[in-house]
Order: C-alpha cells, then structure tokens, then sequence
C-alpha cells in the first residue's frame, strides 16, 4: 500500500543544533509506528515538523502523496492529520466539552458561520458529547480544563484529537504521568483506533511493554537521527536500542 | 431566546441591574425630561455599541487594539461631513455610512492581514501608530475636516429639534425631532447590540474564544487563525464605525474631541474594564456607570463639597472640589479593578458549579 505520510530527509536546526536529522521515513494506512528514543532525541520535534508546528530547515514532508512543506499547521489538519501533544494543550478558560466541541466543529468545516448561536448545532454539540464519553470524562463536561486533573487533562487532549478523527493520528507520549488505572483508558482507544485499516498511528512511548503491545513497527531516533526501523522484536533486541536507547543490559529488556 | 442568542445576562443581580438600565434608556426621554439627561442617555447607548464592539476584539478574540477610536471616528466623520458637504438628507447620511463603513473594512482588513500574524505586543503598536498617524491627518487636512475646529451640520428635518410630527405632546414630552432622533440612536444601538451577540455566540465567535484561549491549539485543530482574528478586527471595526455615525447624528457636530480623542479610547478601555470584559453584558454596565459618573460626579461633588464647607470641615471641600472629580473617577477605576478583577459582571456571575452538571 503506498504511504499515507512521508518524510524525506526531514531536517531542522536550532542555530548550530540539528534536532531532526535527514530522517526518511514513511507511515502506511492500518499501521501503528512507535517512536522511541532518550530524551531529548529529537521525537517531539519531527512530530511538530510533520504536523506543521515548525518549518523544515531542509528536506520534506507529504501526506497522502502531497507535498505539504510549505504549508501551514491548520492546512495539515484540514488534510486528515491529528496530533495529540506531549505538553498538554488545551483551552485552559473554557470548559471541558467546549474543548472538545471546537475539534468537532473543526472537523465538520464550520469555521466562520455566525449567523445561529452555537447551540443551535446540536449535532456538533453531541458528537463532542460522545467522545467525551469514549474517555470516561463525560461527567466532567462542565468543569474548565484548567481544573481537571494531570490524569483527566491528558485524556482530554486525546479526546480533542480524537474528535477530529484523523486518518494520521500522532500521539506523542499520551500516557506520560498518568496513575496506572488510567493508562488503560487511553491504551484502549489507541487500540480501538487501529482496528481500523485505514488509519496510519504513530505513537511516541518511553513504555516498553506499552510499545511491544501495541507497535506493529518501531522506529528508533538517536540524536535526531533514524537509528533502527524495523519489527519490533528485530528492534528491541537490536543493540542499537540496548545501547543508545534502553542502556541497560540485554537480558532486561526482553 | 433566540434574540439573545442564548447568552442572556446570567444571574439574578445581574438581570436586573441590565434590565433596569435598559429599561431606562428605552424611557428615557419620558422619564428624564430635560436636555443633559437625555444628552447622557443618548451618550450611553452610543458608548454601549463602541464599547461592546471593542469587547468583541478584546474581550472575546484576545486582541488588543489602541485603533478603536479610529473607527468611531470615521463613522462619525463619515456622516458629518456627507451632511457638511451634500447638505441635510438622509441619502447624505447613508452615502456617508457607506463610504465610512468601506474606509473602516479597509483599514481593519490592512491593519489586520499586516499585523496579526505577528506578536500580539508589535500589533498593539501597530494600531497606535495607525490611530496616531490618523488624527493628525484629520487635524492637518482642515479644509475638508474643519481641523480642530471640527465641523457643525444640520442632520436631516426629521430629527431636527424644531421638528414637530404631532401637534400635542406625548406624556407631556413634545413630539420633537429630538425625540425621534434619541429613538434612532436607541434602537440601531440595540440592533447592532444584538447583531454583536449574535456574533460573538456563533461558532465563529467560540473559535475566537479558542483563539484567545490558545493560538497554537487552535491553529492545530485546523483554524486558520488570521482569518478569524482579521474577520473580528472587521466586524468590530463596523460595530464602531455605526457608533461614531450615531454620536454624530445625535450632537450634529463632529470634531477631534468627540471622535477621535485618544482620551475617549482611554475611556473605552475603562468602560470595558469595570463593566467586565469577556461579556457584551459588561459593555452595558460599563458604558452605563462610567458616562453617568462623568456627567454627574462633578454634580454630587460639587454638592458634597459645598456641605463640607458650610460644616466648617478641614480639607473636604478641597478634595471634593467638582474639578477634581477625575481623581475620584481615577480612584474608583484602581479600585473597581482591585476588587472586582472581572468587572461588574463578574462580580454579579452566580458562583461556578453551583446548581450546574458536575
Ligand atoms: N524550539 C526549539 N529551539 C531550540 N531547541 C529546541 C527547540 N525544540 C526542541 N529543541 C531541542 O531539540 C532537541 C530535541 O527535542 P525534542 O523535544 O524533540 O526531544 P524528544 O525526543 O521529544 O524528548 P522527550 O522524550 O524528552 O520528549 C532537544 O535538544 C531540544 O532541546
Ligand atoms: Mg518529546
């Protein structure tokens, strides 16, 4: 199948520092990527330069076979991209089901209508309603964001990602400082994400058993590089992910 | 409800003080007989709509602009000089709305598309150096503008004092043209009022809100934020331009301290501060409080002051002299803004979470 997402040698500098180094990599529909690598190792940063947060230096990217380089992050999203971020990200004054309503809204194209009151589009109203639900947050509709807990944020920037129901869905770190009875929540909607064949995930995971349950590939980055690509096993086991990555001893790992 | 937008004043205190003043401004010609309360009755109608429509930019969107005043100025220029120039008609007045209303989306889509993908700080800058650069060309260009003298006109017969449609009063109050006029002023207030609410509760207002909120997010779930932010520079540029052409129909007279003055866009910024900002409501209790205070503090001071002296006290009648009266306005804004940090409607806002879904 051809690539749904593709880099081709994908580059940034910050001044002399090269974040993200030459990385040529390419995502296929029905496929879970797990991104790993230290901290630090440039995971977050080729996220934003997929998804448009930050301009390539050099090299490029194409969604769906389009060369999208040159465009903007809401251009992305409008192309079926969905990103759920590491720093959570949400509208901190506004409540809970508001945050996820405006993804919804996003997604069905409404963006200047002003002519009725917003409640007056009730389908967006209990589309937003629904994925609230999906994450177990949907008796907290009426808090403010700002109020919810880490737990319950981190849910809520999924849910807003979820809600635009991207064909590319990136999830950079979404359990990172969840308590562990949450983290099942979340696991359970990325697994329920990829039964669907025609979406393309990448998931950036410190969890190695998260990574080994879920990831149909792995994808190592070293110093902004691409250090190993391959079966998860394959990559695991390699020494480079033992040594660069893990740094622990062999045995440990498996 | 639908009027509202869904969105009335929340909170009993709060639906009262806003229908109390409401309904007085709708009577007002009744119930405040006489030429200075009907000129403050007039002037907070038209300090509502410039004040909502800047709450629309700064309130809702985020943005901060210096340029407001410049748009009532261009509304009330607009009009005053089609009445100057092509005589009393109302074809003047609409040929000055146009062409007013055009000038304004032109400088808002300039001001907005140049500067609005920048820092919200360098964009602040922006519309100063815009506002600034405008007053002195309406100062230096006298010959059309009348400079600092300003221009008096004569607004079409219907709303000429001397105007008479009926030949009786109506509940005592003679059925002037002044009467008609203060009418006109209340009701395309309210209308453009109403019209901003509407707005400002759509989904393209909720997406401003998310602007404010959170540019980078929105920006990631698809908006393309620059139209949005230029679209409520637009739309609140209009709100003030109708503003200026009301303030210049009502004092048929336009000039550099009734249009452009950086002071009123001190004041507006004041109206909106204690009124609450984030809340057309606010532009109501704002614009209310503070013209009433300006036009009646050196009244009660005056008074006060005239007691103290009569009581022989120390030092009161000096502080309370009517020309100190800024100080005590100044005074109560620090500390409105102290104790009430989301205004006078956030102060009234019935307390979170309670009686709502948990
Ligand atoms: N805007 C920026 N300006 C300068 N340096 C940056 C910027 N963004 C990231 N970096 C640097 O790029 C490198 C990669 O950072 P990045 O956040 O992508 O790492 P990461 O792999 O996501 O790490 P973590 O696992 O801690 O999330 C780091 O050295 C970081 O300091
Ligand atoms: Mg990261």
């Amino acid at each position: 199948m051809s690539p749904s997402l593709e880099t081709r040698g994908l580059t940034v500098r910050f001044g002399g520092h090269v974040a993200v180094d030459h990385v040529t990599c390419a995502f296929r529909p029905g496929e879970l990527t797990a991104i790993v690598g230290p901290n630090g190792a440039g995971k977050t940063t080729y996220f934003n330069l997929i998804s448009g947060q930050l301009r390539a230096s050099d090299g490029a990217v194409a969604i769906f076979g389009r060369d999208v380089t040159r465009l903007g992050a809401p251009e992305r999203t409008r192309l079926g991209l969905g990103r759920a971020f590491q720093l959570t990200n949400l509208f901190p004054q506004l409540a809970v089901a508001e945050n996820v309503r405006l993804a919804v809204q996003a997604h069905a194209g409404v963006h200047y209508d002003m002519r009725r009151p917003w409640r007056g589009r009730r389908d967006l109203i209990d589309k937003a309603e629904a994925v609230l639900g999906s994450v177990g947050l949907g008796d907290r509709r009426g808090t403010q964001a700002a109020a919810l807990s880490h737990g319950d944020q981190r849910k809520l920037e999924v849910a807003m990602m979820m809600a635009l129901e991207p064909k590319i869905a990136m999830f950079d770190e979404p359990t990172a400082g969840m308590s562990v009875d949450e983290v099942p929540v979340v696991l359970d909607l990325i697994a329920r994400l990829k039964s669907d064949p025609t979406r393309t995930i990448l998931l950036v995971e410190h969890k190695m058993d998260v990574v080994r349950s879920l990831a149909d590939r792995i994808v190592v980055l070293v110093n902004g590089r691409l250090a190993a690509d391959g079966e998860p096993q394959a990559v695991i086991a390699s020494a480079v992910v033992q040594e660069a990555y893990l740094g622990i001893a062999p045995g440990k790992a498996a | 409800m639908s009027l509202l937008s869904g969105d009335g004043p929340r909170g009993r205190p709060l639906q009262i003080l806003i229908g109390a003043v409401v309904l007085a401004l709708m009577l007002a010609p009744f119930l405040f007989p006489g030429a200075k309360a009907l000129n403050t009755s007039a002037k907070i109608c038209v300090m509502i709509l410039l004040v909502a429509s800047y709450d629309v930019l700064i309130g809702y969107a985020g943005i901060v602009s210096f340029a407001h005043v410049m748009f009532f100025g261009v509304g009330a220029y607009g009009v005053g000089l089609a009445l100057y120039g092509l005589g009393a008609s109302w074809t003047a007045v609409a040929i000055g709305l146009v062409a007013a209303a055009a000038l304004s989306l032109a400088l808002a889509l300039a001001i907005g598309l140049f500067s609005l993908r920048v820092q919200s700080i360098f964009f602040a800058m922006v519309t100063l150096a815009v506002a600034y650069a405008f007053n002195v060309l309406a100062s230096q260009l006298s010959d059309i503008t009348g400079g600092e003298d300003g221009r008096s006109f004569k607004v079409p017969a219907a709303l000429q004092p001397g105007f008479k449609w009926l030949d009786h009063p109506i509940f005592g109050v003679p059925a002037s043209g002044k009467l008609i006029a203060y009418y006109l002023v209340f009701f395309v207030a309210a209308v453009a009022f109403l019209v901003l609410l509407r707005v400002v509760n759509s989904p393209f207002g909720r997406v401003l809100q998310a602007i404010r909120e959170n540019p980078f997010r929105a920006e990631a779930l698809g908006y393309r934020i620059v139209f949005h932010r230029t679209l409520a520079t637009c739309i609140s540029a209009l709100g003030a331009t109708v503003a200026g052409a009301l303030s210049a129909l009502w004092l048929r007279y336009v000039g550099p301290d009734t249009a452009l003055s950086f002071s009123i866009q001190v004041d507006v910024l004041v109206m909106v501060v204690v009124g609450g900002m984030g809340s057309l409501w606010g532009a109501i209790v704002g614009a209310a409080v503070f013209v009433v205070a300006e036009g009646y503090l050196q009244d009660l001071m005056g008074a006060l002051a005239n007691a103290a002296a009569e009581a022989h006290l120390p030092l009161l009648p000096g502080l309370f002299d009517p020309h100190r009266w800024l100080l005590w306005l100044g005074l109560a804004f620090v500390l409105a803004v102290y104790f009430a940090p989301a205004g006078i409607v956030g102060a009234l806002k019935p307390a979170e979470g309670k009686g709502k879904r948990t």
